[in-house]
């Protein structure tokens, strides 16, 4: 990447440009995508939404904006006032670290002026670990938020985001981890165009369907998305770690949690689903010519939008997880069958079988998944004081009626 | 289970058992998408846009008072503080006079009536006590104010609101019986003994009409 390293000025140009252009455009996006959240769920639920500033209500995120810039900001008491200041603030720069590598358009492409990149940091070699270490870092800025707040309930939403994140860590990070070894590469630039010169049979999604599912899953949990916001819920914790917070502060932890969302959207694109590949529109080797870039960088991110609508509808659909059963998904479920997928994906590699044997193989996995999670909710149910089996129920009952 | 818990009208439900695809989630998850995205696609708004559209109101809502006005526009109400009594809120205060000699179908008249609307819990009940149908609830409900005064509503501001809403076909005059209202008609009842003493020379002692209590007569007739 580093072609012209006598010459490192155009590279640091490029990069800081790149860099504004990112931290500029996030802020605007992740309002937007509250916006598009507050429509969406106020469709679902025969309303209208936001209406009135502007057109259709178009101006809302800046009136949403300049009333939380303006809003008084209220630092309580009793809180430790280093620690709550700093909370938020880890919160974003976490977010917006992680999403350095992600690449958000068609990188290195003929055609794109070279002052365009789509990337901050190219050619990271370690990109997903990267990504997974700096991503657990941000839960820091939930418990250090909900500590300092020096609040029951804030502790209580912070204590539970912790245990929830350093849960789901490990199905995430271990759900990637066949797609790591299928790429044989963590550059996600590389992932991406492995995929892509495979056409549509070479996106990952044919090969690792499971690990796609519980990686979209595990990734809710981490940015503490419904059904997975135990750490935040509003009808016990009273909103749990930001609880005390208002303003600015408050909207620096909105704007985590949103780039955050942006992060894992675009990472599930580019992992599972080829990037801006998509057949017919936006194949590889094409001309190089503004229009061609212009339509791979448009595939991409309606993949992303894509998922964060399913993000948001999921978000209106499902009722929240107990922590019970969110504990179990991650321990009894997601984890094993993500060593298992692992394990598979090894096995593969090892004796060089043909890739498609994963796709039957992540259906048996599926079914294991449904199996356990079977046999889990009958023992819970047998344990239960006072329960009697249906089968007995029923002999019961047949010789209750003969007499 | 034991015996006493076998009766017929008990009936036990265990909960349902959960199969392989209830467990992952994934029909349920399906499911539940369908019907909000149905919601977003074939859309039925069921959102009022307030200030700009009006809500239907139901004919009996309860909103504003008002005091209605005789056929010869003067004040409905005798003061009787029967909606004052029945008032849970205690939100009516009511200062009666004696009527002038020309009225001759009433006793007393109201000198002031002032109704707190702020403390009023838009319950009816000053409605439903009314003998005369004198005060009644209209549908106005956008009611404002710049200060407590302004809430507190008196004779003048109730009679007020029935010209403005006599009109109205949200707010028909409920009083169809009689110059006063129902219990004007009231002539014939026989008169019942006293059920405190009343002195001689108190007006509604010698009144011929409906409602006194006397001591004199028809006790015998009983």
């Amino acid at each position: 990447m580093f072609s012209d390293m006598t010459n490192p000025l155009p590279e640091l140009l490029t990069t800081l440009i790149t860099i504004a252009v990112v931290v500029g455009a996030i802020p605007g996006v992740c309002n937007y995508l509250i916006l598009l959240e507050r429509k969406l769920s106020a469709w679902m639920q025969d309303r209208i939404g936001p209406n009135r500033v502007g057109p259709k209500g178009l101006l809302q995120p800046l009136a949403d904006g300049i009333k939380l810039l303006l809003k008084e900001e209220v630092i309580p008491g009793h809180v430790d006032r280093i620690l709550f200041l700093l909370a938020p603030g880890i919160s974003v720069f976490t977010a917006l670290l992680a999403f350095a590598v992600v690449p958000f358009g068609p990188v290195g492409e003929p055609g794109v002026p070279s002052f365009l990149r789509f990337i901050i940091a190219p050619g990271i070699d370690i990109g997903l670990v990267f990504i997974f270490s700096i991503g657990s870092l941000a839960v820091y800025g939930v418990v250090l938020g909900g500590w300092a707040s020096n609040n029951k309930y804030s502790a209580l939403g912070a204590l539970r985001a912790s245990a929830q994140v350093v849960s789901y860590e490990i199905p995430l990070g271990m759900s990637v981890l066949g797609i790591a070894l299928i790429s044989g590469t963590m550059n996600l630039e590389q992932i991406m165009m492995q995929q892509i010169e495979g056409g549509i049979l070479g996106w990952n999604i044919w090969f690792q369907p499971v690990a796609a599912v519980m990686f979209f899953t595990a990734s809710l949990a981490e940015a503490n998305r419904l059904p997975f916001d135990l750490a935040e819920c509003e009808q016990e914790l009273i909103g749990g770690w930001h609880t005390e917070y208002s303003a600015l502060k408050w909207a620096l932890f909105f704007l985590g949690e949103y780039t955050h969302m942006i992060t894992i959207s675009l990472l599930t694109a580019i992992l599972f689903l080829g990037g801006w590949h998509f057949p017919g529109i936006a194949e590889a080797g094409g001309e190089a010519s503004i229009i061609s870039w212009v339509i791979k960088l448009g595939v991409l991110l309606t993949k992303a939008l894509a998922f964060i609508c399913i993000m948001i509808a999921l978000r209106w659909t499902i009722p929240r997880f107990r922590f019970d059963q969110l504990m179990e998904l991650a321990w009894r479920v997601m984890i094993p069958l993500s060593l298992a997928n692992l394990l598979m994906v090894m096995i593969c590699k090892h004796f060089e079988f043909s890739l498609w044997w994963l796709l039957p193989g992540s259906a048996g996995l599926f079914a294991a998944w449904g199996s356990i999670s079977a046999s889990l909710r009958a023992a819970e149910r047998a344990s239960r004081p006072g329960y009697v089996k249906q089968q007995q129920g029923a002999a019961t009952a047949a010789a209750g009626s003969a007499h | 289970m034991s015996e006493t818990t076998k009766k017929k009208s008990i009936r036990w439900v265990e909960e349902p058992e959960l199969g392989f695809w209830e467990t992952t989630f994934v029909p349920a998850v399906l499911k539940g998408l369908k019907t909000t995205l149905r919601h977003v696609t074939a859309r039925k708004t069921v959102t009022q846009q307030y200030p700009e559209v009006k809500p239907e109101l139901p004919l009996h809502y309860r909103g504003v008072h008002r005091l209605n006005r005789d056929e010869e526009d003067r004040v409905k109400c005798v003061a009787c503080m029967m909606c004052a009594t029945a008032c849970p809120a205690n939100c009516i205060s009511i200062q009666g006079q004696a009527a002038p000699p020309e009225w001759t179908d009433r006793d007393k008249f109201p000198k002031t009536f002032e109704l707190d609307e702020l403390r009023c819990i838009y319950c009816g009940m000053c409605e439903e006590a009314c003998p005369v149908d004198a005060i009644e609830l209209t549908h106005i409900y956008d009611l404002t104010g710049e200060s407590r005064e302004d809430l507190l509503y008196t004779k003048d501001k109730l009679l007020n609101v029935y010209d403005q809403t006599r009109e109205d076909h949200r707010d028909p005059l409920r009083t169809g019986r009689g110059v006063l209202g129902p219990a004007s008609e009231f002539v014939d009842l026989p008169a019942l003994g006293p059920a405190t003493s009343v002195p001689e020379n108190d007006r509604s002692a010698k009144s011929e009409t409906a409602g006194v209590i006397r001591t004199t007569g028809r006790e015998g007739q009983q």
